[in-house]
């Protein structure tokens, strides 16, 4: 991966709309044929930045890069990028061809030469044989395959994507999601996805780039960003992840004591604090489902804290529990997959909470 | 409709509101130079008459050429007041579109007025062309009130595409905005058309020696004998306004269906 060239630089990318500080100094690459989402709550600033990209919005200072060319003084109709808005933006006076087509006007192709581009493009995202209809007679889905194949025909370096999932229905969604995999693998090309939707990044991004407040906070592949997020904020927002207070010191060699309040002491490795040293005041997290209930019988491979079962929450393939662990002051919650012979824990059942420190991520 | 009430109450309405019109036709039918019941009998004479009338004639042609002008000029007008006002921030803009829109309050009388004694006062001699001038200020701010909801309505990252799939600024607007706002550039022109053609007031002060309909017509009123005739004109014109109406709403009602928009009831 990392021997791919970059397409995309911002260099201290700063954006001002007034005295509002939009985008607070982005700094980062994005690499050819890369699969990379702007991840973040609405408001933090990654519709701009995308936008950025495109050249509808100018940055205050700093430089966007594209293909190793500063774009400033390029004009978005000149940019080796295509974009696939919100709202699709679908010409409603045109047909789906007349759409598809559209950038291929000023490329004066052969009445044939288009007709066959048009016809690839449509069949690519599966709406061969829509040529001809009315674009407002589509559904969300299909004009969302229509904003994509117009986009496309012109084989663009990078493709921006504007939350386009955001306005389907959940089927839908998790469908187009698969597709849009598969057309990113299928075309090799950059595609930045903008979602506020953590699950739909991590499903689909090979890199995310996690946005607070006009800042990038964590830039990592799916599985880094999900089990060593650098700070709480990243790890409240990416999935859930339980918070326990805990006081902790280095040790010689590297790496960790950690005091979590009620469950004792572990020691555990440097890279388990991805945000870097810590002191008192800490907290370290727990995703649900690296803590388990132990049933009768079962040992527990590592730790093992004693607790009342306070909060059960049923999902058919899994079972959420909130469990209030001797000791430790808020509840935990706890995901179990639902197995035969395994039946779900009534509310105020005592059991036991098998626990790793090697789970375990600390926070400042 | 549940209570008769208001069924009553609409019709009534109804007949108050169109009955006048419908004694246009009846009397210009009509074989009396006394405009009264009873009619006396069927004739077409008085539309002879009119047609005859080279002094109508000309009123008319008068009135049509500021008519069309008036029309176009403030629709391009509003044309660019509307887009400016949807689509950019500038400094002073709710002050200048308020200077817009004054006319719209301003009495007709205290307009005409003034720019009588400007266009006097600098040496512009009275001509359709001043006739004209004055309805450009005052169809300005209905053009640019029907236009504003057009482009208001406009989705930008439509234009946004279009940039974004290589068309040039202009291309954009010619390809993409011109044709969406289309029905509301239509019915501008159609509603500036018809304020112009039935304005008295500053036809009436900044004519000159030229006559338009609705002055001309004025003036034929002091005439009982030339009344009937000014009935077949009034029968003329109310076809031509049903006639342009209807045309206009086809257009609108096609627009709507080839955007596939939710039709949202009558016209502007």
């Amino acid at each position: 991966m990392s021997e791919k060239p970059t397409m995309i630089e911002f260099r201290d990318v700063q954006k001002y709309y007034g005295d509002y500080h939009a985008l607070r100094g982005i700094n980062a690459s994005i690499r050819a044929g890369e699969f990379f989402s702007l991840l973040g709550p609405s408001g933090c600033g990654k519709t701009t930045l995308l936008r950025t990209i495109a050249g509808f919005e100018e940055i205050s200072s700093g430089a966007v890069l594209i293909d190793g060319k500063d774009a400033a003084h390029i004009p978005p109709n000149k940019r080796p990028t295509n974009m696939v808005f919100q709202s699709y933006a679908i010409f409603p006076h045109l047909t789906v061809e007349e759409n598809v087509g559209f950038g291929l006007r000023r490329a004066n192709l052969s009445k044939d030469e288009l007709a066959r581009r048009v016809g690839e493009a449509l069949e690519m995202v599966g709406l061969k044989g829509f040529g001809k209809r009315a674009a407002h007679a589509l559904s969300g889905g299909q004009r969302q395959r229509v904003a994509l194949a117009r986009a496309l025909i012109l084989k663009p370096k990078v493709l921006l994507l504007d939350e386009p999932l955001s306005a389907l229905d959940k089927k839908m969604r998790e469908q187009m999601q698969v597709e849009l995999i598969r057309l990113q693998r299928q075309v090799g090309i950059t595609f930045i996805l903008v979602t506020h939707d953590q699950e739909e990044a991590l499903v689909m991004s090979d890199r995310i780039a996690v946005m607070f407040e006009g800042q990038i906070a964590q830039l990592d592949d799916p599985e880094t960003l999900y089990r060593r997020p650098k700070s709480r904020q990243v790890a409240d927002f990416i999935g859930t992840m339980n918070f326990l207070p805990a006081e902790a010191k280095e040790i010689a060699g590297g790496g960790f004591e950690v005091a979590v309040a009620g469950l004792g002491t572990c020691a555990i490795p440097a890279d388990q604090a991805p945000g870097g040293p810590t002191g008192k005041g800490a907290s370290v997290g727990f995703r649900p489902e690296t803590l388990t209930i132990l049933y009768e019988g079962q040992q527990a491979t590592d730790r093992e804290t004693p607790g009342t079962v306070v909060e059960v929450v049923y999902y058919g393939d899994m079972t959420y529990y909130d469990v209030k662990l001797d000791g430790v002051a808020e509840p935990v919650r706890l995901s179990m997959r639902n197995v035969p012979g395994r039946p779900v824990l009534d509310i105020g059942t005592r059991t036991r909470v098998a626990w790793s420190p090697s789970a375990l991520v600390l926070f400042r | 409709m549940k209570t008769p009430g208001l069924k009553i109450y609409a019709v009534i309405y109804l007949i108050f509101l169109y009955a006048p019109i419908i004694l246009l036709p009846l009397f210009a039918f009509n074989n009396s130079k006394v405009i009264a019941f009873p009619l006396s009998g069927f004739t077409t004479a008085w539309f002879g008459e009119m047609w005859a009338d080279t002094q109508l004639f000309r009123a008319f042609r008068n009135s049509v050429t500021i008519a069309l002008s008036s029309a176009v000029i403030a629709t391009c007008l509003g044309i660019f007041a509307a887009r400016a006002s949807t689509r950019f921030r500038f400094p002073g803009k709710a002050g200048l579109l308020g200077l817009i829109m004054l006319p719209l309050v301003l009495p007709e009388m205290i307009v005409s007025m003034s720019l009588l004694v400007i266009l006097l006062a600098i040496g512009v001699p009275l001509s359709i062309f001043t006739i004209i001038l004055g309805h450009v200020l005052i169809c300005t701010p209905f053009a640019v009130a029907i236009l504003s909801s057009a482009f208001q309505s406009l989705d930008r990252s439509l234009e946004e595409a279009a940039y974004d799939l290589g068309e040039t600024p202009f291309s954009t607007f010619r390809l993409i905005v011109l044709p969406l706002v289309m029905p509301g550039i239509i019915s501008s022109l159609l509603i500036c058309f018809t304020i112009s053609l039935d304005e008295f007031i500053i036809a009436y002060f900044l004519g000159g020696n030229e006559t338009v309909l609705s002055v001309y017509i004025y003036g034929q009123f002091r005439f009982p004998a030339k009344v009937p005739a000014i009935m077949a004109l009034g029968t003329v014109l109310v076809c031509i306004s049903i006639i342009l109406l209807s045309t206009a709403e086809f257009f609108r009602r096609r627009g709507i269906a080839k955007t596939g928009a939710k039709d949202t009831g009558g016209f502007l």
